[in-house]
């Protein structure tokens, strides 16, 4: 029978952490994986990130009479936050479980910090873009525009948080570099979004934004998995190596489409669509990646022990037996 | 504010609001070195709080065939089968009955985000189903992977200590059905000292492998409300060596996105100065 | 233990907690084998040598208890000089009979002559020396696969912990019990326990752990049909014309035995009340008779025979439980009518729907001419009653919920049977309708349905005075029983259970307000006795042996017997009692004979009657073993009774076909057929199928899967279960060759949630000469990896095995 207490999980790769094969109850897992469903919550921590960046973009474009931009931003950070919405009620099965969110406000809860930065995003959002659509309330909508862009770096980033205060280790080690990464990737998709959406005329500051978000994306990421060692090889193996991977390709192909468009002066537009759609799709990929990475990391018993049982021995705490 | 999150903290139950003179905190020490694997503690959790079966399916894993803590198994015994450490050969049997810790800083109940999960009066975590929206926060942020959404149902489900009955002064049903005081239920500080004595005794008895988990108020949990006597390593049984509480760092997690939303209002503004293309 | 009495054994951990050493003896290691200081793994069906060896190594190192030996065992006895020993015939005694395969007990009877230097060559000592000679170290280690040092670890634990000072206390239940030679494993453990002054002290004795939770009680009140309550014999059709002939053996005898005829009187009255008289034998004749065995086996085979035409099952399920089930279902195929009283709708109820033999195409449903009724049965929690437990305690227990639906309590069943029969015959002049008639048949009954008073049972069991009336006529001791017809007794073991007209089985003193003894809780028969015959537990002279095992003892100053319990002996009877000329029962006993049940009051090393099988245990091999009988030529018990017939058939020993021994045996997760387990989700999904325990290298050598499939096949039948590889069931070296056994859990059938092939196709009805019982704890079989064939084909399998091995079966049978 698979030995219990003996080999758990078996197979070798070099821990970082020095130690011998860990062992384990059957090689089960000691977490559970997140309950989170794919692909909604995937879905809307994209969505989220982009609304929140685009509505932000939106503001700024509007403050330097960007109209085309400024319209484009509205119209993407409403449908990303009606969208983001949406996934998580699919996700909870019943849209009054939502509103549950918002019986309390809890700091420690960064789900609840999130509904709380979700719900008005998306109120103003909405508005902004309705006042945008249909020309009543200018003045309204601008100013729910303003407010949006105020809670956009937020939104691009608070979700880094949901997933780094739990117990998976992939999540949980990486928390200083994920916000950073969730907001390079924002910031992309964002200009991605906007690449496809507003005239090449106006694509100068999102070109910008779509390199500097690319380069912050690649450059967290890249030190997020150096970093976490052992804890980080989901990131680098599996599925969701392969979809992080195809991600940061999508999106460094995108940025330097976006950059090398502002020199070519004909294909400008086909440059300008291509480019977004790579930069689209890149967030998505990276985003289904962390999440899949996260599911990885808890199925695998060493991801648990092996760093603990590090932690206990530099402590000096290994097995009374032993001591 | 750090004991909030972290750390040793004495009374969680006043922590959490309840006012001075509110009961002692009790817990579970179970003892598995005097556990006989006959799973009476399982059966009669179910029975007592109508919790539905696990499913039929042999596992192989010696004689564990509900295989973990879950939405539908709320006490488990595990089973491990291995060569004695004793000079003349033989082999050992462990057998440990694994419940929620409740632990000192749950994760679960700080990561709730609708409040269903709650500390009691006598310190320990309990779900409110009728308010539980099946976010499913919670379940990842549990170091011990006890808290499990239920299949179809969609909201989370763990022990509670048997509310209804401490909360009347019965003993949880788990460890009333325990033939051989595996299972011992009362106020932590008198369980903690008895677990001591009885560790104590067991290395005196040439038992050396004897150690107590989540005990140690000083863990990274603040230590557990149920806490155990185990035989070997706590990752032979499924339990995770060193937990901690993962809003140890929340504090740190929030400082970092603010950089990082700093950070994205930058880029934003960034791009939008220089030559108007 | 910690398997089948978990809340039982709860008391031995408190032993081990106190410093007990526990020593745990099983072919498997278990979940008892987890709490133990040491874990002896043996071939199953060896412990006579096992425990033979240990008897031997007292006896060789003169470690017994000598004082205790001389002043209450019968070693001193001289036996007859026509005696023969297994030493003599080679694994016979004397008075064996080829021909009817049975023992005439003449030469076992003593002799006259004592000798209390048990020096004499005949005394019982020097005879239990010599028999016990050649179990030696090294033959434990060849005939049960247990290594020479292990063996003296626990030679020398238990010899160790024996004595004055110290007292060791033996635990078994079916895996000695179930063997054909069962009886003769508990004897020797008797015979150990009695050389090592063990008996009648505390911390002592030999438990038998019971299995059913009153299995006790229907043995004192019993289900089995050649007993009456009390452990009265059932009277034989020949033999016993009247009343007289009857008790004669007995009566007047020394011992409490020699009070029969008040038991018995007792007893027809407690029967036929008024109508039974010292005129008319007090109804004697209304009693029926035995013919023969009429044990369940026995009545399967008159099953098959055409001979038993209507059967109750009552709380069992032979269809699954029995030995040999499928001689079961074709048993129960082959009747008239069939009532079954269950909790569900076990197999044995439904086997002519959708059993095994309806798969096989050896039974069709609208073929089968058995009417079958099923009565649900209530359960104990919804019905009062008593149950009787392992240590013989008496313990009330109250309806806590009415029974659901048609569910109706067995009393109720046959109270309302009875008294519907009554009334059919009611007027009847038909002289064998009377004993119908004039049954006591007056039970109290109360509520919407009409439950009788399970408490007025209990005190027509407790007895009264037949003059007297209410609380005052309740008896308060078997002592108070006359063979005049003056009282009536249900059963005179329990006499007193209802003292004073208070039920004491209901007492529920805790143990705290009481002394260590714990007389408050429950009823223990007889008389609230807690340690039977513990008298033995002062020396002849009435003082205790040691203070630290002081129980029981006599009281100069007072002249009265007095300790911790109830003395086992007349309270004011010195211990210089000598019995006048002429006494009669228990005064014809002295003051220092403890065994009051016997005719001489000593603990009996050497039996000279009362066994079919032999006055000492001799090990033999199962009826169907892998290897040749390491001690005798004479190879399995030669009076085990046989039924060699169709679908009965038993492997040759030393079998190349069936080289592997498996047994049988329960799960803490389920209970005995299944019914009460296999059809509850909560106890279900904790042994979820049926499976097999083999080792590793039993593994390798079969091409056996963790997880997978095997098929199991015997001499009679072909089952598949999942496989375990574990090292909890070690292969052994035994007659300088590697046995391997494969271990069968037996709770599985076909109905319910969990389901799985029953063990019990594969077992034979082979049994113990002396109580009937199967040999279900080991047998052989082959073992290959995969599924049994379906349909035909199954029977094709089990034919061509057979045929290899060379067993005829007779198709015409
Ligand atoms: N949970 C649970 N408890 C029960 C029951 C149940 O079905 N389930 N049944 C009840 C009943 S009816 C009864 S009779 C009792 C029976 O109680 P037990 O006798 O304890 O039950 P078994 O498991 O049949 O047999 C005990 C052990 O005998 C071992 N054995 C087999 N052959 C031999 C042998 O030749 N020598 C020795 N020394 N050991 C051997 C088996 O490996 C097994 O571990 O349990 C009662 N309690
Ligand atoms: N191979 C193998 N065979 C064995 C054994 C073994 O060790 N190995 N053990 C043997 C032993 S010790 C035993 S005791 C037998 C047990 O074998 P069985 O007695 O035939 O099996 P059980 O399942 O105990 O049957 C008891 C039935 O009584 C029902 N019941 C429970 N309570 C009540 C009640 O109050 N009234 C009525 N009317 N019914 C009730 C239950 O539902 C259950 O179906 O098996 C024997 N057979
Ligand atoms: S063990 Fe897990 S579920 Fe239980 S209290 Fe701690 S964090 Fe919550
Ligand atoms: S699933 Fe229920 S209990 Fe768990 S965090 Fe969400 S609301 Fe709270
Ligand atoms: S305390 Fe109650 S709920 Fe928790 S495991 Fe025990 S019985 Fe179940
Ligand atoms: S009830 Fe007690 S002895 Fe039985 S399995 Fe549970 S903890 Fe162990
Ligand atoms: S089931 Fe009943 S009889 Fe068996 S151990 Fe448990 S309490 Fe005792
Ligand atoms: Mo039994």
């Amino acid at each position: 029978m698979s030995r219990p207490g003996g080999h758990g999980s078996g197979r070798g790769e070099r821990a970082v952490v020095p130690a011998a094969e860990p062992r384990s109850y059957y090689g089960r897992p000691i977490l559970k994986e997140p309950a989170w469903a794919v692909p909604d919550v995937p879905v809307y921590l994209f969505a989220g990130g982009m609304a929140g960046v685009s509505a932000t973009m939106a503001a700024m474009a509007d403050a330097t009479q960007r109209p085309g931009l400024a319209a484009a931003g509205r119209y993407v950070a409403a449908g990303g936050a009606a969208v983001g919405v949406a996934a998580l009620v699919h996700d909870l099965g019943r849209p009054e479980r939502f509103l549950a969110m918002l019986r309390v406000f809890k700091p420690t809860s960064p789900l609840s910090v999130g509904s709380w930065i979700l719900a008005p995003f998306t109120g103003l959002t909405v508005a902004a873009a309705g006042a945008e659509l249909t020309g009543r309330l200018p003045r309204l909508g601008r100013a729910a525009g303003v407010a949006a862009a105020g809670l956009g770096p937020a939104m691009a980033t608070y979700t880094a948080v949901l997933l780094a205060d739990t117990a998976i280790p992939a999540w949980h080690e990486a928390y200083p570099e994920l916000p950073f990464v969730f907001a390079g990737s924002a910031l992309a998709s964002a200009a991605g979004a906007a690449l496809l959406a507003a005239a090449p005329a106006e694509h100068g500051p999102v070109r910008r934004l779509a390199v500097l978000g690319a380069g912050m994306e690649l450059a967290a990421g890249r030190r997020m998995e150096r970093r976490t060692g052992l804890v980080g090889e989901p990131y680098r193996t599996g599925r969701a190596g392969a979809l992080l991977r195809a991600g940061r390709v999508l999106t460094a192909a995108g940025a330097g489409l976006a950059a090398a468009g502002r020199l070519s002066r004909r294909r400008a537009g086909l440059a300008a669509a291509v480019s977004g759609a790579a930069l689209l799709a890149g967030g998505l990929a990276t985003r289904f990646g962390i999440l899949a990475a996260g599911t990885a990391s808890a199925r695998d018993p060493r991801y648990v022990v092996v760093p603990q049982r590090a932690r206990l021995a530099e402590r000096g705490l290994g097995d009374p037996a032993a001591r | 504010m750090s004991n909030r999150l972290s750390g040793p903290l004495p009374d969680p139950a006043g922590d959490a609001g309840y006012p001075d003179g509110h009961p002692p905190r009790v817990g579970f020490f179970t003892d598995t070195s005097v556990c006989i694997g006959c799973k009476a503690c399982e059966v009669a959790c179910k029975q007592w709080n109508g919790v539905p079966d696990d499913g039929l399916d042999l596992l192989g894993m010696s004689y564990d065939n509900t295989g973990a803590l879950g939405a539908n198994t709320w006490r488990h015994v595990a089973f491990v089968e291995q060569p004695a450490a004793s000079p003349d050969g033989g082999m050992r049997w462990l057998m440990s009955s694994d419940v929620c810790k409740h632990c000192t800083h749950a994760a679960c109940l700080d990561v709730c985000p609708t409040g269903s999960l709650f500390r009691t009066e006598l310190g320990t975590v309990v779900v409110q189903d009728d308010i539980c929206n099946g976010c499913g926060y919670c379940v990842p942020a549990c170091p011990y992977g006890v808290i499990e959404r239920r299949e179809g149902d969609g909201r989370a489900f763990k022990c509670t200590l048997c509310y209804d009955r401490t909360g009347a002064g019965m003993a949880p049903a788990c460890a009333q059905a325990c033939p051989t005081e595996s299972i011992q239920f009362g106020p932590l500080d008198e369980l903690r000292e008895r677990a001591q004595l009885r560790v104590e005794e067991l290395h005196q008895r040439g038992v050396p492998q004897a150690r107590l988990y989540g005990h140690d108020p000083a863990d990274g949990v603040g230590g557990d409300g149920a806490f155990f006597l185990l035989l070997d390593e706590p990752e032979v049984y499924g339990l995770p060596p060193d937990p901690v509480v993962t809003t140890k760092d929340l504090p740190a997690m929030w400082r970092h996105a603010a950089a990082a939303a700093v950070t994205v209002a930058g880029a934003v503004l960034a791009s939008f100065l220089g030559r108007r293309r | 233990m910690a398997e089948c009495h978990p809340v039982g054994f709860q008391w031995v951990m408190e032993a081990k907690a106190r410093g007990a050493t526990v020593i745990h003896v099983d072919p498997r290691f278990t979940r008892t084998s987890a709490m133990a200081d040491l874990h002896v793994p043996l071939r199953a069906g060896s412990d006579i040598a096992f425990l033979g060896g240990l008897v031997n190594y007292v006896l060789s190192h003169e470690l017994d208890f000598r004082e205790y030996v001389v002043a209450y065992t019968n070693a001193p006895a001289i036996l007859r000089e026509d005696y023969r020993d297994t030493e003599d015939l080679d694994g016979l005694f004397s008075g064996y009979d080829p021909r009817r395969r049975h023992y005439d007990t003449t030469s076992w009877q003593y002799d006259d002559g004592w000798d209390e230097t048990l020096r004499h060559p005949r005394c019982v000592y020097q005879v239990l020396r010599r028999h016990f000679a050649r179990y030696t170290p090294d033959l434990v280690a060849d005939t049960c696969g247990v290594p020479s040092e292990l063996f003296e670890r626990v030679a020398r634990a238990v010899t160790e912990n024996s004595g004055r000072e110290r007292t060791t206390a033996f635990c078994y239940s079916v895996g000695w019990t179930q063997h054909t030679v069962g009886v003769q494993y508990i004897r020797t453990a008797s015979i150990l326990q009695t050389l090592l002054g063990n008996i009648g002290r505390p911390g002592g004795g030999i438990l038998a752990l019971r299995g059913h939770a009153s299995i006790q009680g229907s043995t004192d009140i019993p289900t089995l049909f050649n007993l009456l309550p009390g452990y009265l014999p059932m009277p034989l059709a020949a033999e016993h014309q009247d009343l007289d002939s009857f008790v004669a053996a007995r009566a007047g005898k020394p011992g409490l035995w020699g009070n029969m005829r008040s038991y018995v009187v007792s007893l027809l009255k407690a029967y036929w009340g008024d109508a039974a008289t010292a005129a008319n034998d007090f109804c004697f004749d209304y009693l029926p008779r035995l013919t023969g065995d009429h044990g369940t086996y026995a009545t399967v085979v008159n099953q098959l025979d055409g001979e038993c035409k209507g059967y109750f099952l009552v709380g069992e399920n032979p269809a699954v439980g029995s030995a040999n089930a499928k001689l079961q279902r074709l048993g129960l195929a082959n009747l008239d009518w069939l009532v079954v009283r269950d909790l569900q709708l076990i197999e044995s109820a439904t086997f002519w729907q959708d059993g095994p033999e309806v798969a096989t195409g050896e039974l069709r449903p609208e073929e089968i001419g058995t009417e079958v009724f099923f009565l649900p049965a209530a359960a104990h929690t919804e019905k009062d009653g008593t149950f009787t437990n392992t240590q013989r305690l008496l313990q009330w227990h109250h309806k806590a919920v009415e029974p659901p639906g048609d569910a109706r309590s067995d009393l109720w069943f046959f109270y309302h049977l009875g008294r519907i029969v009554r009334a059919r015959l009611a007027g009847s002049g038909d002289e064998r309708d009377r004993p119908v008639l004039d049954l006591t048949w007056d039970y109290p009954t109360d509520g919407p349905l009409a439950e009788p008073s399970a408490d007025a049972v209990l005190r027509e069991v407790n007895g009264r005075r037949t003059n007297g009336v209410g609380p005052a006529s309740l008896l308060s001791s078997y002592t108070e029983l006359r063979d005049d017809g003056s009282t009536a007794c249900g059963a005179w073991i329990y006499c007193g259970v209802y003292a004073g007209g208070t039920n004491h089985a209901a007492s529920r003193r805790p143990g705290r307000e009481q002394s260590w003894v714990a007389p408050g809780w429950g009823w223990a028969w007889p008389a609230n006795r807690r340690i039977l015959y513990n008298r033995a537990s002062a020396d002849p002279a009435g003082r205790p042996w040691s203070e630290r095992k002081r129980y029981v003892w006599w009281d100069a100053a007072a002249s009265r017997w007095t300790g911790a319990d109830v003395p086992d002996c007349e309270p004011t009877k010195p211990p210089g009692y000598q019995p006048p000329p002429g006494a009669r029962a228990q005064d014809a006993l002295a003051g220092t004979a403890p065994f009051i049940m016997q005719t001489d009051g000593r603990a009996w090393l050497f039996a000279p009657s009362g066994l079919a099988d032999g006055p000492l245990p001799a090990h033999y091999e199962p009826a169907e073993s892998p290897v040749d009988n390491p001690l005798y030529r004479q190879q399995a018990n030669p009076v085990r009774e046989r039924y060699d017939r169709r679908h009965n058939r038993l492997s040759p020993p030393g079998g190349a076909v069936f080289p592997y021994v498996f047994t049988t045996y329960r799960l803490t997760e389920h209970h005995t057929a299944g019914g009460m387990s296999r059809s509850l989700p909560y106890l279900a999904e904790l042994q979820p199928e049926m499976f097999c325990e083999v080792s590793p290298a039993l593994a390798a050598e079969r091409g056996l899967a963790h997880l997978g499939w095997a098929t199991i096949v015997s001499a009679r039948a072909a089952i598949e279960a999942r496989v375990l590889v574990t090292d909890r069931i070690p292969p052994l070296r035994v007659r300088g060759r590697t046995v391997h056994q494969v271990g069968l859990p037996y709770h599985w059938g076909p109905n319910g949630l969990s389901t799985g092939d029953a063990a019990n196709e594969l077992v034979s009805v082979v049994l113990d000469p002396n109580v009937h019982i199967q040999e279900a704890k080991a047998a052989t079989c082959d073992i290959r990896p995969g599924r049994r064939p379906r349909g035909p084909a199954l029977l094709d399998l089990v034919a061509d095995y057979r045929r290899r091995a060379g067993i005829e079966e007779d198709p015409r049978e």
